[in-house]
């Protein structure tokens, strides 16, 4: 899923703060699993915007809501009316949500209210994980099941480096080496062997390198 | 004598000798005569001098014009190049860079990560790994050819070497590592710095089960320690660094003003035993900051005179 993280409300209300009717609108999909984005926090959020705006003695109309997907076109249908009532959209979801948006609705405001931070799992409840950078050519089956690519600091094909200390990152005691653990699943496996191996360079264009990705399905 | 490339440091290798390496520094700053004082410094006391690229990820006077610097006072010199800054088009164009001035020696590194240096909000690159990057060498010079396939005109003679570990985690894969480096068409290797003699000799074994100081040079790689302090940093604080309790209370032991003595007697102690261990092939000193020991050292470890190498 897709991991995301609130904006401070600094920032946030500098985004909206000249607007008159301002809607906080959520994404109820994998933003609401990390409790940022969902329509939950949507609502949060639009109290906690109308007590700084009668702080800041500054009248405004500031309401919530949101849709299960700020990506996919049906979801909108309902949520034309509200969106179409505000100045402006502070909308909780993702950067893909965000620009959805933008291009349904050609002439509305929106700001982000959300950093997207990365694409992971909820490894604990309240503790989200980096596990996939969308390389465009998995090479997990040569990895034992473990990314190096978004869970090695240094993207390393053919690790560990130098760095791995006990199980760990050079960068940073709490993160955990990739390629440590890459190691100690292939020796599990029974397949240690598999180490020796060199991957080999890297096709980078199916990644960002390549430029914006694009999937067509010729069926649907 | 069987040298592929017009390396000093190969044939001093190939006619086992004990190699001597050491490596410089460049500074944060343009100023040629740094480096050059440097190496004059250590000239006749090694066989080639290491230009590091840009260590723990500070911005500094670039690898290749130091090297360069170091050819034209006709200093035998290892370019050392990390993939972290540079992608593959600009990898293969520094090596060309080197190339056309007869540098005959390569280190493949990945590098520290950015986040240690004065970039910390950087972006790194890593294109290529280390592993890749000793293949990308070896292929510009065996076939004469760019990853792309093209041919090169004047393909690169470089004697190509890597960097290995022993002292970082997991253990098990270190020697593994070090096949893995070899199968890619490694040279020689210069290890991280020794203190944990024990461990090395390990590895050593290790290596030598797999066959592997048949088909790389081994350099040790020693740094004198200059102060209890500095024992105390890199145990603590230099990632993949193994010192030894006993070193660290050795050091502090000897009064503040004996420590860079101390610092000196230990390191040729190790280097007395580590000329007993097979497969290690020389030495590689990185006196950090302190270059104008490495003649002392290298005297007093019996490796001076450096043997004469057309």
């Amino acid at each position: 899923m897709i991991v995301g993280k609130q904006k401070p409300i600094d920032e946030i209300w500098e985004s909206i703060k000249g607007y008159k009717k301002v809607l906080v609108f959520g994404c109820n999909t994998c933003v609401a699993v990390c409790h940022e984005g969902g329509n939950k926090e949507a609502e949060i959020l639009a109290s906690l915007l109308r007590m700084r705006a009668t702080q800041e003695k500054t009248e405004m109309d500031i309401q919530s809501s949101g849709i299960e997907r700020q990506c996919e076109h049906e979801f909108f249908e309902g949520a034309k009316k509200e969106l179409e009532w505000a100045d402006v959209v502070l909308s909780l979801a993702c950067g893909v949500g965000v620009q959805f948006m933008v291009k349904i609705f050609p002439t509305m405001l929106v700001y982000p209210g959300l950093d997207t931070c990365f694409l992971g799992d909820v490894e604990k409840p309240g503790i989200f994980t980096e596990s996939c950078q969308a390389c465009g050519k998995c090479i997990l089956g040569m990895t034992a099941g473990i990314c190096p690519i978004s869970r090695c600091a240094k993207r390393l094909l053919n690790g560990p480096c130098g760095g791995s200390s006990k199980g760990k990152c050079e960068i940073n005691k709490e993160l955990d080496c990739a390629w440590h653990l890459i190691v100690e699943r292939l020796e599990a496996l029974g397949r240690l062997d598999d180490y020796v191996e060199i991957v080999p360079l890297k096709d980078w264009s199916t990644e960002r390198a390549g430029g914006p990705r694009k999937l067509i399905h010729e069926d649907v | 004598m069987n040298v592929k490339t017009p390396s000093k440091l190969e044939k001093t290798l190939a006619a086992g000798h004990l190699a001597v390496t050491s490596e410089c520094g460049p500074p944060r700053g343009s100023n040629p005569e740094v480096i050059i004082n440097k190496a004059e410094m250590i000239r006749k006391y090694v066989d080639a001098i290491n230009i590091t690229d840009n260590q723990t990820s500070v911005t500094r006077l670039c690898s290749l014009a130091a090297c360069i610097r170091l050819k034209l006072i006709g200093i035998e010199a290892v370019l050392q190049m990390v993939t972290r800054d540079r992608n593959r088009i600009a990898l293969q164009s520094d090596i060309l860079g080197a190339a056309s001035f007869d540098i005959h020696n390569i280190l493949c590194l990945t590098g520290d990560h950015q986040s240690f240096g004065d970039c910390s909000q950087g972006q790194n690159v890593h294109d290529l790994d280390s592993v890749q990057l000793i293949q990308t060498v070896r292929h510009m010079r065996d076939n004469g050819k760019f990853i792309g396939g093209e041919e090169i005109e004047r393909p690169p003679r470089m004697f190509v070497g890597a960097a290995a570990n022993p002292f970082a985690d997991p253990f098990k894969i270190r020697a593994l590592r070090l096949a893995k480096k070899v199968k890619a068409g490694v040279e020689f290797i210069q290890t991280q710095c020794i203190y944990n003699l024990d461990r090395f000799e390990k590895w050593m074994e290790m290596a030598r089960d797999l066959g592997l100081t048949e088909k790389v040079y081994i350099l040790a790689g020693i740094t004198p320690l200059k102060s209890a302090g500095m024992a105390k940093y890199m145990k603590n604080r230099v990632p993949g660094m193994d010192v030894p309790d006993e070193v660290v209370s050795r050091m502090a032991a000897a009064s503040k003003e004996k420590q860079p003595e101390e610092g000196i007697q230990i390191c040729l102690e190790s280097i007395e035993r580590l000329k007993t261990v097979p497969g290690v092939a020389g030495f590689h000193i990185m006196a950090i900051e302190w270059e104008e020991k490495v003649p002392e050292i290298v005297e007093k470890a019996g490796l001076y005179p450096r043997p004469e190498i057309s």
